[in-house]
């Protein structure tokens, strides 16, 4: 069939075309008046500020490239730029793994898995302040419980954890494998979707558990993988709230947690250099983008899609 | 016939070695995930359990190692002490407003949106569509700063406006998840209602929003959630103390108090967390299904 036949038969011409064309219309009418006003004008504006020096106060001032000629000189900004790719780059991996690992577990006709699923989710419910003010205190070095059991069962001194440049960054890695539980119930789910006979044809021809999963499994949720870690990655780079909280905003110690929002927010809204965070979020942008992109380029080939027109 | 095929499998059944027999190898494997799936479960629940022991001890036995893992006695004063040192009621009652009336704006502007993109047919929609999509890759933080100078420009500080006005416009994220519902829904009963006279509103109103009331229920559970725990939003809009929501309040009070007084931070997590889990206990099936819809679809 001609492209051309497939485009007359989907669109229907005449009078009710067009009236359905109009409650289209109007149905999206509340997202289109949004996008224009809240997204699109605000991404002109920003990617103008980002070439202009602005502090709300008195209008902008052109400087053109000026504001990435300075980010490109900032040490804070280089800074950012690692401690948020260093995070990203725990964070992810081990979400995933732990994630997946769990889920393939909780699939093995483990009893009562409603109770399991609900507890390892709970903490998902819980994010934001509550969650940085509870970690805070179960890693405080001097009467945190981390410390206190590590000391207890292994004799080990525990570590300064947020007040350690070395740990702290891991720390906060730790408090958000804590929140496992949403990526752990999609895996869930993806594995209950696998087809049964798959793994009873491959047990027939001899292939043993870790074959099945590594062949069978792993193929089949391939796009779920992808698209969590994806989603993974443009939350880590964006992680700003907990560590707001425990470093009172400041990103220590010696800017060992001074991830790209944070100092994105504190050129903003402390120093209001609005260009110049401008200029930051575009560079946020460019850099999320080409991770998405990275990360679709490397997987292509090793992703399966059941039905090929279906990857939107 | 039956009797022969029922006896023959039972012979080779005894001729494997007991511990590689397939029902012995499942029923190990099961045992074996469910003790690690257990410890798992312990060492997920120890935070949120140690966070609710803490909130019952004193300053100083809160401080005490080895630690009490039961405080006797339970110091429930502290929850009214703890709110009451900054006022708790007056920050609940934000956060209250803010997701309900969030979660309403979102629910309602996104269950529009979505019936449009998952079942009108129009010129433009697929490009549109996918505007939505990329709209879900683009940084808050690129919309924020001009956001902040329209909405200081409309005299909006230190309000709740800008807060609240844009999710009445939708979210992508929320639009793209009712879509995929929708997307779910037969073309028969849609038919059968034009064939009766309904207009499109009438569809949407008397047979979408009544057959996905469990995906409206999972859009306004996460979009309640999502706001009532947002705390980069409040933090750029509101600097008067009696306007803050709770995730604000809870970060500043030890600021305000001068010190980590954490047997009454815990306190406060407590209360200020209690209400998602109560929610979450009790809607959890709609959570899930808003989750799994998303991913596994997606």
């Amino acid at each position: 069939m001609s492209l051309n036949s497939l485009a007359f038969k989907v669109i229907p011409k005449g009078k009710l075309a067009r009236r359905e064309a109009l409650w289209f219309y109007i149905f999206i009418s509340p997202w289109i008046i949004g996008f224009l006003v809240f997204t699109l004008y605000p991404i002109i504006a920003s990617a103008y500020f980002s070439l202009t020096i602005y502090d709300i106060v008195r209008p902008p001032r052109w400087t053109g490239a000026g504001n990435y000629i300075e980010l490109i000189q900032d040490k804070l900004f280089w800074q950012s730029l690692k401690v948020t790719f260093y995070y990203t780059f725990l964070a992810v991996p081990l979400t995933t793994v732990a994630a997946l690992s769990l889920a393939q577990l909780l699939n093995q006709r483990v009893p009562f898995l409603g109770v399991f699923r609900t507890i390892y989710y709970l903490p998902s419910i819980v994010t934001g302040v509550a969650v940085a003010l509870l970690w805070q205190w179960i890693l405080n070095p001097e009467f945190g419980l981390v410390n206190y059991l590590l000391y207890a069962v292994f004799g080990i001194r525990g570590p300064g954890w947020f007040f350690d440049k070395a740990w702290a960054i891991p720390s906060y890695v730790l408090m958000s494998l804590w929140g496992l539980g949403a990526p752990l119930i999609i895996y869930l789910a993806a594995l209950q979707n696998v087809p049964t006979e798959l793994y009873e044809a491959a047990e027939l021809d001899g292939a043993g558990p870790w074959k099945r999963f590594r062949h069978i499994t792993i193929p089949m949720i391939s796009p779920v993988i992808l698209f969590n870690v994806i989603v993974g990655i443009i939350g880590s780079f964006q992680v700003f709230t907990q560590i707001y909280v425990i470093t009172n905003g400041r990103g220590g110690p010696n800017y060992a947690s001074l991830v790209y929002v944070l100092y994105l927010f504190q050129n903003a809204f402390r120093n209001f250099r609005m260009g110049y965070a401008s200029a930051q979020a575009w560079i946020l942008f460019w850099v999320i983008f080409g991770l998405t992109i990275l990360a679709l380029r490397v997987s292509r080939g090793h992703v399966y899609y059941e039905s090929p027109g279906d990857n939107i | 016939m039956a009797e022969q095929t029922l006896v023959r499998p039972a012979r080779i059944v005894e001729a494997i070695p007991f511990w590689q027999r397939r029902s012995v190898r499942r029923a190990a494997t099961t045992i074996f995930a469910t003790t690690v799936a257990t410890i798992g479960a312990v060492v997920i629940m120890i935070p949120l359990l140690w966070m609710i022991s803490t909130s019952l001890k004193t300053k100083f036995t809160a401080l005490q190692l080895p630690p009490q893992w039961i405080p006797r006695p339970a110091h429930w004063e502290n929850y009214p002490d703890a709110l009451t040192f900054l006022p708790f009621h007056l920050f609940f009652r934000n956060t209250i407003m803010y997701a309900t009336l969030t979660a309403f704006g979102e629910t309602l502007s996104c269950s529009l949106v979505a019936y449009g993109f998952a079942r009108l047919r129009a010129p433009g929609k697929n490009v549109l569509f996918l505007i939505v999509l990329g709209t879900l890759m683009l940084p808050y933080q690129v919309t924020m700063i001009p956001q902040y100078v329209l909405f200081k420009f409309l005299g909006w500080i230190d309000t709740w406006k800008p807060l609240i006005v844009p999710t009445f416009f939708g979210s992508a994220y929320l639009i793209f998840l009712l879509r995929q519902f929708y997307m779910s829904i037969h073309q028969d009963i849609v038919d059968a209602a034009r064939i009766d006279g309904c207009s499109y509103f009438d569809i949407w109103w008397r047979i979408f929003l009544p057959l996905s009331r469990p995906a409206l229920t999972a859009v306004a559970l996460l979009s309640f959630m999502y706001h009532w725990n947002d705390y980069l939003g409040p933090l750029i809009y509101l600097s008067t103390t009696e306007k803050l929501p709770v995730s604000v309040g809870l970060a500043n009070f030890t600021a305000a108090y001068g010190g980590t007084p954490w047997h009454w931070l815990m306190a406060a997590s407590v209360t200020a967390v209690a209400p998602l889990v109560v929610i979450f206990f009790f809607m959890q099936r709609y959570f899930i299904q808003g989750i799994v819809i998303t991913g596994v679809k997606g």
